[in-house]
């Protein structure tokens, strides 16, 4: 058994099952997609499972007839050799709102936001641009080591967050950082983090921006690429299990979809009909490594067509556009306990973090380009302050305001003590395990007997 | 570590009459020694005490759930999870698309939120696709969340080598596991071993590596009333002294050598490790400065293995103790080849163990072969 088992491994699923075990199945209740009613039912309902199919049937109306019940379905035949093409002649469709100049285009398909809704989510881009400023400028002068920025991206973080219920399960990749801030982060916990001090959430354990914070249902970023992805599907699943109004939203951009657990996590969300919404912000760029470069497909909504799940195109610098798609992508999740794909489109104006300068492995006038045409914060002024709920002087204060903050939030984080020692050897498993507790009580000893050989700053 | 005792599949090939008559004659004497040290009444096999632990557990607490390749309509590649698709349903008994990657992914963010999923890997060997999430996401969440996200999850599976399966199937993890901070890995031999330590792993709060042997599956072993009673545990980080010794202390699992050595007059105080991480160093410690000659037993590559670990550990804990150098017998450093007259040179014998012992004590080997 033990040879053919691993030879076999793909063969074993088509071995007939026991009759015991057929016997003991509960009866299908519907076809499609009630909670009771997942996986192995479907071994037992091929034909079923084939009517999803029958839109790719030949127009030959003598050849629709004849089809084969193949395992996962009936396929109709055709006698023109002709393989699919590797790419759509026509790309697919983006979805906005508004055009060029913020005004909402007459055909668009949307859900009116109201004043309250519309001036948080245009100041929560705010803050986000500003406390991005002054956090790289705070790398730059060596207060912290390192900063990535949300340039150009601010619409696909605070506008997804806007749509969804704080009870939604967010699972970031490292450039959202817009939602953890419409969910309640302060400046503070957010500065924190980056010093890594005794109040950073993160007990000093991580780089900045891997931020996380379990009451604002946000896990903490893990930086191996594209590892959020089956862990969102693992949480949704556990969402499922417990009949939750709720979803998880995974966010991750174009380079992540080469990564093997992008397809292992879609096509098992699939499979598992797991409530999750898979948000890619396609931003032309993974470090130096154009799109071209990453994927020859038409872009990543395609990819989600061909796991099977339902997906959709936005622009990812259309507040509206993101938060109308976002909504009803989470209505969808839930209600119908299925993933859904959204392909946010939009343009990396900033260096991926303060280790890269861009301007190394693209053209300066092309980042210039972006930062002005369909800059997703002055697309969304634009709108906002036609609307009469904003104005240019409300900005500026806006802006200094946030400034100040900022700027304060870090002097008093440089000035907040640095993490306590024991913070070094707690949280490796829940409880502290004997030889750690040994070696923390020969470190304090060591450290006594020779304090000048250790930091001062340590409290202990 | 506890392939000494070997089980051909009989499906799987033709044999010899002479090396199966060996092998019956081992099992043999296997038996009767288990009963010779036998507690209890009623024998079970390891396939069976796992298959009884999930489902303990499963009944127990709703948020215990099994996934993995074949789990289900299958009842699992080594009939682990036999008749719990039947009885749990196919929620909570999940059957995977080939993407170990996937389920370990899914496994720890369904851990992340509060279920206590059982991921099987069909060996370990498979485990290596899934290892980032293993170590990156399960191992070290904890740590990285600052206590905010604890991953409760079990990956088990088995380990190391089997018989005739080559290179890709049987390899040891043991030590690639065991040096992660984060995770807890145990490596159960006997039936009760399988169960107290299966239903510990499912209650840890922490991720828990669980590496089984698939030719122990088959073997009974005598399981004592305690044993099978649901709430059975056994603590994690605990060796268990099989038999009591004073010549040579022996870690992993070698009774038959015991049982050879008693002949010569050396007593050997044989350590059932059951736990890898955390290394129960205060037992292996004790029993060295006892005995003074210390042998550590492998299936896994000598580099960088178990043994080594365990001779630092003594060598600094008990160096005044030993009045030999540590001896490490471990897997040949080859990959391991099909051929079965190869792969029985590839892994220790029962006579590589009791040279070595014989050696550890100064004494002359009395089987005439290469040393």
């Amino acid at each position: 058994m033990a040879i053919w088992q691993f030879v076999g491994k793909r063969v074993a699923n088509y071995f007939t099952v026991s009759t015991t075990t057929f016997r003991s199945l509960r009866p299908l209740i519907n076809g499609d997609s009630s909670p009771v009613n997942i996986f192995g039912y479907r071994r037992f309902e091929s034909s079923k499972a084939g009517q999803q199919l029958d839109l790719v049937s030949s127009d030959d109306d003598e050849e629709q007839n004849q089809g084969v019940d193949f395992p996962g379905g009936r396929v109709g035949f055709t006698s023109e050799m002709s393989f699919l093409h590797k790419s759509s002649k026509k790309r697919v469709q983006c979805y906005r709102v508004l055009d060029d100049n913020g005004y909402p285009l007459s055909s668009s398909q949307y859900q009116h936001v109201n004043k309250e809704l519309a001036v948080k989510m245009y100041s929560g881009m705010l803050k986000l641009q500003t406390m991005d400023t002054i956090l790289y400028e705070a790398q730059r002068q060596g207060r912290i080591s390192f900063y990535l920025t949300s340039y150009g991206e601010e619409a696909i973080s605070l506008a997804s967050a806007a749509a969804l219920s704080g009870d939604d399960l967010i699972m970031p990749q490292y450039r959202e950082p817009g939602v953890l801030l419409w969910r309640g982060f302060t400046l503070h916990e957010f500065v924190n983090q980056c010093f890594g001090n005794r109040n950073d959430y993160g007990k000093g354990r991580q780089m900045p921006i891997h931020y996380g914070s379990k009451k604002h249902n946000y896990f903490t970023i893990s930086s191996p690429i594209a590892t959020q992805l089956p862990q969102a599907v693992g949480a949704a699943y556990s969402l499922k299990m417990d009949n939750k109004d709720a979803c998880v939203v995974t966010y991750f951009g174009d380079g992540s979809t080469s990564e093997g657990d992008f397809h292992a996590s879609l096509n098992f969300a699939a499979v598992m009909e797991a409530p999750v919404v898979f948000l890619c912000r396609n931003n032309g760029w993974a470090i130096s490594t154009p799109v071209t470069e990453q994927f020859r497909s038409d872009g990543v909504v395609v990819k989600g067509q061909a796991y099977g799940i339902r997906s959709i195109r936005v622009d990812g610098n259309d507040a509206l556009a993101i938060y109308n798609a976002v909504r009803v992508a989470r209505e969808m999740a839930i209600k119908d306990q299925q993933p859904i794909l959204i392909e946010a489109l939009t343009y990396r104006v900033g260096h991926h973090s303060t280790s890269d300068d861009s301007t190394k492995y693209r053209p300066i006038d092309e980042i210039e380009n972006w930062k002005t045409a369909r800059n997703p914060v002055s697309m969304f002024r634009k709108w906002v302050q036609r609307k009469g709920w904003w104005s240019d002087e409300e900005e500026s204060e806006f802006r200094a305001n946030v400034r100040k903050e900022v700027i304060q939030a870090i002097q008093v984080a440089e000035k907040t003590e640095k993490p306590p020692l024991d913070y070094l050897f707690s949280d490796v498993y829940e409880e502290v395990p004997i030889n750690l507790i040994e070696q923390e009580r020969l470190v304090r000893e060591t450290v006594k007997r020779y304090p000048q050989d250790f930091p001062k700053d340590v409290p202990m | 570590m506890l392939g000494t005792i070997r089980q051909k599949a009989v499906a799987a090939r033709s044999l010899s009459s002479q090396v199966l008559e060996n092998d019956l004659m081992r099992l043999r004497s296997v038996a009767s020694v288990m009963r010779h040290y036998s507690a209890g009444t009623k024998e079970m096999t390891v396939r069976d005490a796992l298959n009884s632990a999930l489902d303990e557990e499963m009944a127990a607490d709703p948020s215990v759930f099994v996934m993995g390749e074949e789990v289900g309509e299958y009842q699992g590649a080594y009939k682990i999870t036999k008749g719990l698709l039947d009885k749990y349903g196919p929620e909570r008994v999940v059957d995977t698309p080939i993407t170990e990657a996937g389920f370990a992914g899914i496994g720890v963010g369904s851990a992340y939120h509060g279920l206590r999923p059982v991921v099987e890997f069909m060996t370990f060997n498979f485990s290596m696709q899934a290892i980032d999430h293993i170590i990156n996401s399960a191992a070290k969440s904890n740590y990285m969340s600052a206590g905010q996200i604890n991953v409760p999850i079990v990956f088990r599976g088995p380990n190391g080598p089997a018989a005739g399966v080559g290179a890709q199937h049987s390899q040891c993890y043991g030590a690639w596991y065991g040096s992660v901070p984060g995770l807890k890995v145990l490596v159960p031999y006997s039936s009760e071993d399988a169960r107290g330590l299966l239903k510990a792993a499912i209650r840890d709060p922490d991720p828990v590596v669980f590496l089984e042997n698939e030719l122990l599956y088959g073997e009974s072993f005598p399981v004592s009333a305690e044993a099978l009673n649901s709430s059975f545990c056994l603590p994690i980080g605990k060796a268990k002294i099989e038999r009591e010794g004073k010549d040579i202390t022996i870690t992993a699992f070698s009774k038959m050598a015991a049982e050879i050595l008693e002949k010569d007059g050396i007593s050997a105080e044989v350590i059932n490790l059951r736990s890898i991480r955390p290394l129960d160093r205060a037992t292996i410690n004790a029993s060295v400065r006892k005995t003074n000659r210390l042998v550590t037993v492998e299936e896994g590559f000598p580099q960088h293995g178990i043994g080594a670990e365990i001779c630092a550990s003594v060598v600094e804990d008990s160096f005044g103790y030993l009045d030999a150098p540590v001896e490490r017998i471990a897997g040949a450093d080859v990959p391991t080849p099909y051929a079965a007259n190869l792969e029985r040179m590839a892994f220790p014998q029962i006579e590589d163990i009791v040279r070595a012992a014989r050696r550890v004590c100064y004494r002359k080997s009395s089987i005439a072969a290469s040393a």
